[in-house]
């Protein structure tokens, strides 16, 4: 049983910067770093209760969209036999755990089949069955370098290449990478962390009735999770049709060319490297716009989503003590007025 | 240590309530860090809490240097040769589910060891992504971590001490009473406890008792909120009650709130907690003249408390004097004389043999090739590489007309091409020790270069994966500031804290990175020391003031770092550079340098380029 994600006290800008990942997965990963004991991990796994189903081909191992121009190959043999068929599947949130091997991340020979029957097959790994989903990483920054180097490889490509023991298989995997990790574990590689769209930061909530709040709700899922699930579960299915809501808007929703003027002065301002900075920071903007049913996204939109879009792309300057939020607030002070 | 003044549980009685609460729920409780070198003490402590649970409890023992496939699970090969067919191999947490798992050396376990036991704490099963198999086992564990490390705060890593809610400290203990007035927490009653537990309810007003004392206090994490409030109902369940009181609050803010403490509430500000809880005045009395609180206190709790009216005011102030009471005593001297200190041992370096084998490292999968010269057979690998081959060489291995699947024959078969041998990743990781003057004579003009350049550097160090460590000498000793980490958060945070002033106890401080670098050799990096000084040392190696003797210690320290023949550098600070750093750096057998304008930037350009390049 999940503790509910409606039911985690405060920590608004993680279950934002989550909730716009859920409703535009191409502003490309969330990571959350923060103190040990914030509820990081407890956010994530909530998340897969919330999303609503999405359609996948029917026998396919990596269930793609019926509607998708890029298929894996044995849905294209498919379609040229005839209509793809499909049905509802839950939108996969796949852990990788500490410790994963390479071959199960990427896929390899069907060990099984090869020892049973002597049949060279491929077996999927964890990056096709979060295709089309999240792949969720806790403790990222003591991930192993060279599943770093394979995620960031996947992750920009959107396909996974298996050249392994013979086999050749390429397979379509896109899925929004999610992150948690503590800093004083260790710094995570500038590689990766360009990596994310989306960076927040958790602290612990300081005042008293909301630690109290933290408290008591967990107690009570402890001592009944049926009970509490059910008492949080209209919660749960409000954030969910409002996220379907806000997908089906997505489109609808006009970005001004003042707003991308804002937006490009912001990350001129702030000196973030590339484009990627401005295109997230756009993006944000028009989910959160999409998530509170506005029309037009507005400076507004910016403003709110700006930290967390850029926090992680600064460049480092060791000798200025304020962090990279500090930075950002300022620079959105000085451009938007206070 | 452990006798505490009044007004704290006494040691006994706290000895046998831990085992007690813990007995009552391991998994909720995640488990207790038992500081105790290996003793009799010890091993009663562990027998009571093995009698205190309940028979046929699982109970395994993970040593030190136990590997990824045993600790998580994997592939069982002799089962899988024998079988034809993959046989999975349950790991040592998923062995142990519903049992307690005994961390021997806790203090010397990895990052990545930690990092697996926290999960399975939080989440409470194994998650295997492994060779092949991809596994869920259930694995509701209670965790007993022995620390032998003394006294180091941050020996055992924190992801993991974190998720244990209790604490003991056997050091010093010879051997515990024989429980007199304990009769009460028996088997049996434990066992009530354990029944009664799950229904136990806890009023609001302990709820805020235990937050407000956890803000007090400087505990910031929500797992200690939470497991601070699970003890509460333990002890409510062990007393036979259905509802927390009182007093198990206090016991909670002892057992699990005292010794995570990470400061001390503001005594001058907080007038109620003085006048109106006569406990609080048995706190030992130094925190009453605490200097200041620590740099990085929270916002102070009375104003978080006045912004919403505690519904039980009292309440709160019966368990944070509970709590204060219990403080250790060594953390609460600490918390007097300012921030947590840090550890003075760098994680993972310790009493181990020089490990400079060839086949050391992480491993990092496998190539092909055969095993020899050192080389380990891969086995996994290996056999995925003969595996599909199977069928044709049986046909091929059994003579023509023979049955293919006649019992003669060996079930694999594995040819020489198919070898793997283990890859290891063996990193030419640098360690760059900065010695820093913060003596009076330096502090003033060089201090903050330092520190910048220190941090330049570390930025620059996490792409290559390399760690820094910082040493600071004043007055009249040398202090491990920063042991080596890659942290840019933790090398702020104490960089920031270093105080400039005072003698020049240079001996001192070379010595500390003689020691240092050679605890970095036993843990498999190169060091590389950088002396940050004007070369004029005016306290000698036992502390006593004077020129001549001071400059004598410190060129035989000098001595002895260069028959340790690390890469060194000595920057000269002084405003106008003379002989004495010169000939400093000479005796050391390093590399001199006078940078009497250079900043931060410039420095840590120099320091670079004298490092060896990094080699993977």
């Amino acid at each position: 049983m999940v503790f509910p994600f409606s039911a985690i006290v405060g920590q608004d800008d993680m279950k934002l910067a989550i909730l716009i990942a859920a409703i535009d997965p191409s502003v490309g990963g969330v990571l959350v770093f923060g103190d040990r004991g914030t509820g990081k991990s407890t956010a994530v796994r909530a998340l897969a209760a919330l999303l609503p189903a999405m359609r996948a081909v029917v026998g396919c191992r990596y269930h793609c969209d019926p509607n998708a121009s890029v298929l894996c190959d044995e849905c294209q043999a498919r379609r040229t036999r005839g209509a793809l068929k499909s049905h509802a599947v839950p939108v996969p949130v796949v852990d990788l755990p500490l410790g994963a091997t390479e071959d199960r991340v990427v896929g390899a020979l069907d060990l099984e089949r090869a020892l049973t029957q002597g049949v060279k097959a491929f077996e999927p790994g964890l990056l096709a069955r979060a295709h089309r989903g999240f792949l969720y990483v806790d403790e990222v920054n003591l991930l192993e370098d060279h599943l770093v180097d394979l995620l960031i490889d996947v992750a920009a490509s959107g396909q996974n290449v298996v050249e392994r023991e013979g086999l050749s298989v390429r397979h379509p995997a896109r899925f929004v990478l999610v992150g948690s990790g503590n800093p004083e574990e260790g710094e995570l590689r500038p590689q990766l962390l360009d990596r994310f769209g989306l960076s927040v930061e958790v602290r612990t909530p300081q005042d008293i009735a909301s630690r109290v709040e933290v408290v008591k709700r967990r107690d009570a899922f402890e001592r009944d999770p049926a009970a509490f699930t059910a008492r949080w579960s209209k919660d749960e299915a409000r954030v969910r049709r409002q996220i379907v809501a806000a997908r089906g808007r997505l489109g609808e929703v006009r970005v001004p060319d003042a707003v991308l003027e804002s937006a490009a002065r912001l990350c001129m301002s702030l000196g973030t490297d590339g484009l990627r900075g401005e295109l997230t920071l756009i993006r944000a903007a028009r989910a959160l716009a999409a998530w509170q049913d506005d029309a037009v996204t507005s400076d507004e939109h910016l403003k709110r989503v700006a930290a967390a879009a850029l926090r992680h792309r600064l460049r480092r300057n060791p000798l200025d003590d304020s962090g990279s939020g500090v930075r950002i607030e300022r620079a959105v002070a000085e451009q938007f007025g206070a | 240590m452990t006798e505490r003044p009044t007004g704290a549980i006494p040691a006994a009685l706290m000895r046998a309530l831990v085992a007690a609460v813990f007995a009552v729920d391991p998994v909720g409780l995640g488990g207790v860090l038992v500081r105790s070198a290996a003793g009799t003490a010890r091993d009663q402590w562990l027998q009571r809490l093995r009698d205190a649970l309940p028979d046929g409890t699982p109970w395994r023992r993970i040593p030190l240097a136990i590997h990824e496939d045993r600790l998580l699970g994997g592939l069982d090969l002799s089962a899988t040769l024998h079988a034809g067919r993959p046989v999975p191999l349950r790991g040592v947490l998923a062995e142990a589910d519903g049992g307690i798992v005994l961390l021997a050396m806790a203090e010397r376990t990895g990052a990545a060891t930690a990092a697996h036991l926290g999960a399975v704490l939080d989440w409470h099963e194994v998650a295997l992504e492994r060779h092949g198999l991809g596994v869920r086992s259930p694995a509701r564990i209670g965790v007993v971590a022995l620390d032998e490390g003394g006294d180091d705060d941050d020996a055992v890593p924190g992801a993991l001490t974190e998720r244990l809610a209790l604490r003991i400290d056997l050091n010093g203990v010879r051997a515990l009473d024989e429980p007199q007035d304990l009769g009460e927490w028996g088997a049996p009653q434990i066992e009530q406890a354990r029944r009664r537990y799950a229904g136990v309810r806890v009023p609001d007003e302990v709820v805020h008792g235990l937050c407000a004392t956890a803000a007090a206090l400087g505990v910031d994490s929500a797992r200690a909120w939470i497991m601070a409030c699970r003890v509460a109902r333990a002890a409510a369940a062990l007393d036979g009650r259905d509802e927390v009181h009182a007093g198990d609050a206090e016991v909670a803010a002892a057992l699990v709130l005292a010794p995570r403490a990470t400061q001390l509430p503001d005594v001058a500000t907080d007038e109620p907690v003085r006048d109106e809880s006569p406990p609080a005045a048995e706190a030992p009395p130094t925190d009453l003249d605490a200097p200041a609180r620590p740099a990085e206190s929270s916002p102070d709790p009375d104003d978080a408390d006045s912004a919403s009216p505690p519904p039980g005011g009292a309440l709160d102030d019966v368990v944070l004097a509970a709590a204060l009471a219990s403080v250790p005593a060594g953390l609460l001297a600490a918390l007097v004389h300012g921030a947590v200190r840090r550890s003075r041992v760098p994680p993972g370096a310790g009493a181990g043999a020089r490990r400079q084998a060839p086949q050391r490292g992480r491993p990092v999968g496998a190539r092909p090739g055969e095993p020899r010269g050192g080389s380990r057979l891969h086995l996994m690998e290996t056999l995925r590489a003969a595996a599909p081959w199977q069928r044709l060489r049986q046909r091929t291995a059994s003579p023509p007309g023979a049955t293919p699947a006649s019992a003669s024959g060996p079930r694999i078969h594995v040819r020489r091409e198919d070898f793997h041998v283990w890859r290891f990743q063996q990193r030419a990781q640098t360690t760059t020790i900065f010695v820093v003057d913060a003596s009076g004579s330096s502090a003033l003009n060089r201090l903050a270069e330092a520190k910048g350049a220190v941090e330049l550097l570390l930025a620059d160090c996490y792409v290559r994966r390399d760690s820094v460590a910082v040493i600071a000498f004043r007055g009249t000793q040398a202090q491990l500031l920063l042991p080596p980490t890659r942290s840019l958060v933790r090398a702020k945070r104490s960089l920031a804290g270093l105080p400039g002033g005072g003698g020049t106890p240079l001996a001192a401080g070379l010595e500390a990175a003689s020691d240092l670098a050679a605890a970095v050799m036993r843990r498999g990096a190169t060091p590389v020391i950088v002396v940050l000084t004007d070369g004029r040392a005016n306290v000698s190696r036992d502390g006593r003031p004077g020129r001549a003797q001071a400059g004598a210690d410190a060129l035989a320290a000098a001595g002895r770092m260069r028959a340790q023949a690390h890469a060194s550098l000595l920057l000269d600070t002084s405003p106008q550079p003379q002989d004495s750093a010169r000939v400093l750096a000479e005796a050391m057998g390093a590399r001199y340098l006078a940078l009497p304008h250079a900043g931060a930037a410039a420095m840590s350009q120099v320091v670079r380029a004298a490092s060896p390049a990094p080699s993977r």
